[in-house]
C-alpha cells in the first residue's frame, strides 16, 4: 500500500508539473462547453430573404407583412424575374426566395388553392432547412387564420409537445456530448501517453525490474487520471446546471456510477492502446483516430446513429460513448433509473472487462 | 543459499521464432566480482541480461540469480538486484530527492532508511545544492551516477548496468568506475555491460558474446595471453573476425 502511495504521488507531480497539459485538461471542457452552449444554436433571427412576387395582391402584401413582422426575417429584396434567384444567392447576403405565381388572391377564392414556393440556398444545410421550417410554420399559421373565416369540412390539427427539452436547448445535447468526449479524453488517451511515456523514456523496465507488480505499475498509472476525469465531470456538470440550466431529473448516486464506469471503460482502452504501442506518438494518433472520432462522429452526440448507414450502426455498438451518452440523457433529461438503463449499463461493464481481458493477453505476450 | 556463486547460467537460450538471440550459454559470476559482459550490438547481451533481472523468459535453460531461480522465483530475484540501463532511468521532472524517495518508495524502504540513504548520497556525490532541482537540469554525467546510487539504494546483492557510461565524457566514466570499485569493495556484485574496450580491463573477468554464444571467457589478462595481443581491444576484434 505504502508503494502504491509513492506511486501515485510521482505520477500527480508529473501532472502538476506539466503546466501545459494541464491547462488543455481543466481549460478545454470549460472553453467547449461555454462555446457550445452560447455560439452554437440551430436557432435563426434577422436572416435576409427576397420575394418574387407574381401576383402583387392584398393576400401576397399579407402574408410579406407577416414573415416581415416576425424576429426571423427580413424581406430585403423584391425580384422581378425567375432569373434573378440564382444571381441573388450568388451574392451570399440572401438565404431564400420565397415565391408567389400570378392570380393567388383569385386562386384561393376560385379554386381554393394557390402555390407559393420556398427557395432556400442550401450551401449551409442548417441554415436552409430552419429557414425552411420557419417559412412554413409562418404560411401555415397564415392558411390557419383563412381558414377560420371559411367553413371546411374536415380539419386536422395536430398539437405538438416536445417532451424533456420543451425549448429544443442544444445546449441539453452539448453537454453530454461534450462530457462524453472530454472524459474519454482524459481517461484514454492521457494514460495511454503517460505509460507509454514510460516505455520510451525507459524507466518502464525499471519499474518492471523492481518489486512492484505489473498490475501495481498499470493501477498507480491510472489512479490519478480517474481522480481528474471525475473532477471534469464535476465540472461540465456544474456549468450546465448553472450557467445552461441543464436539468438533473434523475439520481445523483446513478449519475456518479455510470459516469465511473464509463470512465473504468475509457480507461481500460487507454491501456489497451498503450500495450499494443511502443511510443507516445503512435499512442497519440492510435488514440486521437481509433478513439476520439469514433466518439464524436458515431456515438450519436452529434449525428442521430438511426440516420447512419447499416455498417456504421453496428460499429456504433462498440463504441462505450454511444452507451454513456444514452445513459446520461436519461438520467439528466428523464430521470429515468437503472430499472430502465440496466441493458447499457450491463454493456459498459463487459465493455470494461473484455477491454481489461485483452490488454493483459497482450501484456502476457509480450513478457514471453 | 550460501554458495560463492551470485549467478549462474547453465545453456540458457531465448528464441524469437527461428531466430536465436541467445544459443545455450553457460557461465557463473562469483561474489563480489565484477563481471564484464561483453559483445557487438545484436549479439544477444541485452537479451541474456533480460532473462536475468527477470523481465523476459528463458526458452531453455536455467539460471540462478542470488540463489533464487529466475523462471519460478522472479520475484524473490527482482527483490535481491539492482539495475540501471544504458537508457537514462531517473525522472527528468522529479527532484533529485523526489526520484531517491520514489525508488526507496517502490522497494519498500521505510520513511527513515530512505531519509537516512538521501542524506547519504546527497553527501557522497556533493549535490548538496542541487538536491532540490529537477533532474531535467543537471548534466548527463551526473544523472549518470544518480542513477547508480538509486539502484544501489535497496542495498541489492547484485547490481546489472547496462551500458551504463553510454555517451558520457571520458573523466566522469573514470569517477563512474571508482563508483563501481568502491561498491565491488562492499561486497557487491558487478554486472556490467560495456561497449568500451578500456572499461573491460577494469573488470575482474570478462565474458565475449558472439551471435548469441559466449565465445572468451576470462580475466582480461589472460583472455589477452590466449590471443597474444596487448589490449581487450584486440581480442575482441580477433574473435569477431573470427566468425566472419
Amino acid at each position: 500500500m505504502k508503494r502504491f502511495r509513492g506511486f501515485v504521488i510521482k505520477e500527480f507531480y508529473h501532472i502538476f508539473r506539466d503546466k501545459r497539459t494541464l491547462i488543455i485538461l481543466f481549460g478545454m471542457p470549460v472553453v467547449q462547453i461555454l462555446l457550445f452552449g452560447f455560439a452554437v444554436t440551430n436557432e435563426i433571427s434577422n436572416v435576409d430573404i427576397a420575394v418574387l412576387d407574381r401576383s402583387k395582391d392584398s393576400e401576397t402584401q399579407k402574408i410579406i407583412n407577416t414573415i416581415e413582422a416576425s424576429k426571423y426575417f427580413k424581406v430585403t429584396d423584391f425580384i422581378v424575374d425567375e432569373k434573378q434567384i440564382e444571381t441573388i444567392f450568388k451574392k451570399g447576403k440572401v438565404k431564400a426566395v420565397l415565391v408567389f405565381e400570378n392570380n393567388f388572391s383569385k386562386d384561393i377564392v376560385a379554386k381554393n388553392m394557390a402555390n407559393v414556393q420556398i427557395i432556400t440556398d442550401a450551401t449551409e444545410p442548417n441554415v436552409a432547412n430552419s429557414v425552411n421550417t420557419y417559412l412554413t410554420s409562418i404560411l401555415q399559421q397564415y392558411q390557419t387564420d383563412l381558414n377560420q373565416r371559411q367553413q371546411i369540412p374536415y380539419q386536422i390539427v395536430p398539437q405538438t409537445r416536445m417532451y424533456y427539452n420543451p425549448e429544443l436547448k442544444s445546449v441539453f445535447m452539448f453537454v453530454p456530448g461534450i462530457m462524453t468526449v472530454i472524459l474519454m479524453l482524459v481517461s484514454a488517451i492521457m494514460t495511454s501517453i503517460s505509460i507509454t511515456r514510460e516505455k520510451e523514456l525507459g524507466t518502464m523496465e525499471i519499474l518492471l525490474v523492481s518489486p512492484l507488480k505489473p498490475y501495481q505499475v498499470i493501477v498507480g498509472k491510472v489512479f490519478p487520471y480517474v481522480f481528474l476525469a471525475i473532477s471534469n465531470a464535476i465540472i461540465i456538470l456544474m456549468l450546465g446546471f448553472f450557467v445552461f440550466k441543464m436539468p438533473i431529473e434523475g439520481s445523483y448516486f446513478l449519475l456518479a456510477l455510470e459516469t465511473v464506469l464509463f470512465i473504468f471503460s475509457a480507461l481500460a482502452l487507454g491501456i489497451l492502446i498503450s500495450t499494443i504501442s511502443e511510443t507516445q506518438q503512435t499512442a497519440m494518433m492510435a488514440s486521437l483516430m481509433g478513439l476520439m472520432l469514433p466518439t464524436i462522429l458515431l456515438s450519436g452526440f452529434i449525428f442521430p446513429i438511426s440516420s447512419m448507414p447499416l455498417p456504421l450502426q453496428v460499429i456504433s455498438n462498440i463504441i462505450p460513448a454511444k452507451w454513456f451518452i444514452i445513459l446520461i440523457k436519461g438520467i439528466l433529461l428523464k430521470g429515468v433509473g437503472l430499472e430502465v438503463l440496466w441493458k447499457e449499463t450491463l454493456v459498459l461493464v463487459a465493455m470494461i472487462v473484455a477491454f481489461i481481458g485483452l490488454s493483459v493477453m497482450k501484456y502476457k505476450t509480450r513478457l514471453e | 543459499m550460501e554458495t560463492k556463486n551470485a549467478i549462474l547460467v547453465k545453456n540458457l537460450s531465448k528464441r524469437f521464432g527461428d531466430f536465436t538471440a541467445v544459443n545455450a550459454i553457460t557461465f557463473e559470476v562469483k561474489k563480489g566480482e565484477i563481471f564484464g559482459f561483453l559483445g557487438a550490438n545484436g549479439a544477444g547481451k541485452t537479451t541474456a541480461m533480460k532473462m536475468l533481472i527477470g523481465i523476459s523468459k528463458p526458452s531453455e535453460g536455467t539460471a540462478t540469480v542470488a540463489g533464487f531461480d529466475v523462471k519460478t522465483q522472479s520475484e524473490a530475484v527482482k527483490k535481491s538486484i539492482g539495475y540501471m540501463s544504458q537508457r537514462f532511468t531517473l525522472y527528468d521532472d522529479l527532484t533529485i530527492k523526489e526520484n531517491i524517495a520514489f525508488f526507496g518508495g517502490i522497494y519498500g524502504l521505510s520513511n527513515e532508511k530512505i531519509k537516512e540513504k538521501t542524506a547519504l548520497l546527497i553527501d557522497e556525490l556533493g549535490l548538496h545544492d542541487k538536491a532540490s532541482n529537477l533532474v531535467r537540469s543537471l548534466p548527463l554525467g551526473w544523472k549518470q551516477k544518480v542513477a547508480f546510487s538509486v539502484a544501489l539504494l535497496h542495498e541489492p546483492k547484485i547490481v546489472f548496468l547496462d551500458e551504463p557510461t553510454g555517451g558520457v565524457d571520458p573523466i566522469t566514466r573514470r569517477q563512474f568506475w571508482e563508483m563501481i570499485y568502491r561498491e565491488a569493495n562492499k561486497g557487491t556484485t558487478i554486472f556490467v555491460t560495456t561497449h568500451y574496450m578500456d572499461e573491460a580491463e577494469y573488470c575482474d573477468r570478462v565474458s565475449i558474446m558472439v551471435e548469441g554464444k559466449i565465445e572468451a571467457l576470462d580475466s582480461p589478462k589472460k583472455l589477452k595471453k590466449q590471443f597474444k595481443v596487448d589490449s581487450m581491444n584486440e581480442v575482441f576484434l580477433k574473435l569477431a573476425r573470427n566468425i566472419e
